[in-house]
């Protein structure tokens, strides 16, 4: 047998386990052989921390699914169990429990990072389906578990969440039972939401995590600069602007991995509530049917899209606002079609756009936490219209536009809002209604007027060839 | 970007103003106490009130005796010999090891008192420690309840002010600026004062009750805070090492 050379480097256990399972590939390709861009800045860390906090809630439910008791009658008291008579109980229940706020805080800054550079546009259009479907089904696992510890806000809010189905013409009654088992919401209830959340929605999470780093190594990094990195190719075929994500990303996230990780120990050791925010008071009081709670606010990270939801007064056109709010996430690659990726090189009118929903966003979020009062409702309106402006202003700024054009789109955009405003009137609260209008017209008439007569404003600038930093 | 992160701190900063002014307004009213869960003899004696004058009706049935012994300083022998009342089905005392319920059945609590009264092993935690506090030295007389008592940050409260032989008796009056303040009007076993250390140790007891862990969770926070933070230094110093090469 003539001896191959390559067998005596690969030699070994490394070159057994090689010639039957391709682990050495599969380390070369994503991790050692994997090019990223040299210029990652803050933002890169949220990838990693997003699977760092992933395995943290895995580890954490694990051990949580060892005591906790999915019935009606025991499931409150098996927490308080948990928390009190198991070791170190209450550091695993803060971890899980921390870790799910911390998950959203995370997942929110890596999709701004997206929207920020551009990193949703071809050739990366999947790997943004993909997290926005990871997106959903955190939504859905958080909203499943958030049921277990069977408090007062557990069962109150996933009533008002389950009943949003309800509105639902025709089959909406009908689905809703079907969906707790039950004529209320119950033991049944709170055993199928206990399934979802320990093995339907985990496994489905983690199916789409390696689907979006599959699509995300197939193509490569995007990077702050919105550069290209693999037409810039060494005689090697290496980007020259790359390096290997391993030893050099795998030690920088370390350092992220570091600080990350006060933070999250900070609130778990030291505000494990978040002031409420993240376990609410009422949530320690054990589910009573018979008792609605004042005031049933959801958890902070779903706050911006109930917020959405209660701004149209109709329940089944409302509950359409909500799920047009997340599903027109899945269209941002199609709806910006402008070459330039990274903001750092768009114009100022489409930064501005971007300022603007993510300050609609968080102001959505504070609003959806408040008791619904006229002034509450107003504005959830207002910046809800500011949340969908931004993405017409995505597809409206992927070309520089002519003035008339840009004045009759103006103007028709303003008349659609308007003319609801004129339909929905209501003469005791006009100054309300008047001053609340020119939130959405002021930031349509920046970033659609003025860069007619200002063109700089509405100009990117040009990318350059090679990263920059 | 820079200007992009300077508009976005402009705005949030805007944000919090309003929050901020919006929640003194709910909270103002109540005096606002601090607790110390670390002082053993308060938590000693706020479990001898507790076990005095509240267990009877409400329960802590998250908790168990000789956790609570334990915590506080106590023996368990201590433990049995001052806190168990309560007899299991076959009439014996129940062991330390058992969860703090009591003999009260929810019938008899509803005709007694119109409501079945709350197990208060969270107290603490949904109401506030400052409402716990303002809500025992909050009773004063109303004739016209059926317990003769009623509560000033609880309106038509089913319980009876338990703790009178304690402070004695309170009326609503109200001044010339239409304020309306309680007024001692019939001395108890103790003065003022002495009452309302007795409140706070009680609070003190509740709240370590709330989340027994408490200090724990922060003494072993600040430990893995200062690991994570060498942690991180080294981490960072790594980076910097492997990163020289890169231009």
């Amino acid at each position: 047998m003539a001896s191959n050379p390559d067998e005596k480097i690969q030699g070994g256990l490394l070159g057994w386990v090689d010639a039957r399972f391709p682990l050495s590939q599969m380390w070369n390709d994503h991790l050692a052989k994997y090019y990223a861009p040299k210029n990652f800045n803050f933002w890169y860390f949220f990838g990693s921390l997003a699977l760092l906090v992933l395995v943290i809630q895995i580890v954490s439910g694990i051990f949580l699914t060892m005591f906790y008791k999915p019935d009606a009658e025991l499931a409150f008291a098996s927490v308080e169990y948990i928390m009190r008579d198991v070791e170190w109980g209450w550091l695993i229940r803060y971890m899980h429990s921390t870790g799910a706020s911390m998950f959203f805080v995370v997942v929110y800054l890596h999709m701004f990072r997206a929207l920020l550079y551009g990193s949703y546009k071809k050739p990366r259009e999947l790997i943004w389906i993909f997290g926005v479907l990871i997106y959903l089904v955190l939504m859905a696992e958080a909203f499943a578990g958030y049921l277990l510890p069977w408090g007062q806000m557990s069962y109150w809010g996933a009533q008002v969440i389950v009943n949003l189905f309800q509105t639902i013409p025709y089959i909406g009654p009908d689905l809703v039972t079907w969906i707790r088992g039950d004529f209320l919401l119950s033991d049944a209830t709170l055993n199928r939401f206990f399934a979802l959340h320990v093995i339907a929605l985990p496994l489905v999470l983690i199916l789409l995590v390696v689907a979006h780093i599959i699509a995300l190594h197939e193509v490569g990094s995007n990077n702050p600069d919105g550069v290209e990195i693999k037409k810039n190719k060494d005689e090697n075929g290496i980007p020259k602007d790359g390096i290997p994500f391993h030893p050099y990303y795998s030690v920088k996230d370390l350092v992220g991995v570091g600080v990350f990780l006060i933070v999250f120990a900070a609130v778990m050791f030291f505000f494990p509530t978040g002031g409420g925010l993240f376990l609410k008071p009422d949530n320690m009081i054990p589910a009573d049917p018979l008792v609605t709670p004042d005031l049933i606010p959801p958890v902070w990270y779903f706050t911006s899209m109930y917020s959405v939801l209660r701004s149209v007064p109709d329940p089944f056109l409302g509950v359409l606002a909500m799920g047009a709010a997340v599903v027109m996430l899945f269209f941002i690659p199609w709806l910006d079609r402008n070459p330039v990726l990274s903001m750092r090189y768009r114009s100022f009118a489409a930064r501005f756009n971007l300022a603007v929903f993510v300050v609609a966003f968080v102001v959505l979020g504070w609003l959806g936490l408040q008791q619904a009062t006229t002034e509450v409702s107003e504005m959830s309106l207002r910046f809800s219209t500011l949340y969908f402006a931004f993405f017409f202003l995505l597809w409206f700024l992927s070309k520089e536009r002519s003035a008339g054009f840009s004045l009759i789109a103006f103007g028709v955009v303003v008349a659609i809002y308007t003319f609801y405003d004129v339909v929905r009137f209501d003469p005791s609260d006009a100054s309300l209604i008047m001053w609340s209008w020119l939130l959405p017209t002021a930031h349509l008439f920046v970033t659609m007027v003025v860069p007619v007569f200002a063109r700089g404003l509405g100009r990117d600038r040009a990318v350059p060839e090679r990263v920059t930093s | 970007m820079k200007t992009l992160i300077a508009t976005l701190f402009v705005a949030l900063a805007g944000l919090t103003v309003v929050p901020a002014a919006s929640a003194a307004g709910s909270s103002g009213d109540l005096p606002s106490i601090s607790v110390d869960v670390s002082d053993q003899a308060a938590l000693q004696r706020g479990a001898r009130l507790y076990m005095n004058y509240c267990m009877a009706c409400h329960s802590t049935q998250y908790m168990r005796y000789n956790r609570v012994g334990r915590d506080i300083g106590l023996t368990e022998e201590q433990v049995v010999d001052n806190f168990i009342f309560t007899t299991d089905a076959e009439g014996e005392l129940v062991g330390a090891g058992e969860l703090m319920k009591n003999a009260m059945t929810d019938a008899y609590a509803e005709e007694a008192f119109g409501v079945t009264p709350p197990d208060l092993t969270m107290t603490t935690r949904i109401h506030g420690e400052d409402w716990v506090y303002a809500f025992l030295k909050g009773f004063y007389v109303d004739e016209s309840r059926p317990l003769g008592a009623n509560n000033k940050v609880f309106d038509n409260v089913g319980m009876p002010h338990i703790l009178w032989e304690l402070q004695g008796w309170q009326e609503k009056v109200v001044d010339d600026d239409g304020n309306e303040r309680l007024e001692l009007v019939q001395g108890g076993s103790m003065s003022q004062s002495e009452y309302d250390r007795a409140v706070r140790d009680l609070v003190t007891y509740l709240s370590y009750m709330g989340e027994p862990m408490q200090l724990d969770r922060q003494r072993i926070g600040l430990y893995v805070i200062i690991f994570l933070a060498i942690f991180s230094i080294l981490a960072y110093f790594l980076k910097k090492e492997y990163w020289k090469d890169v231009h």
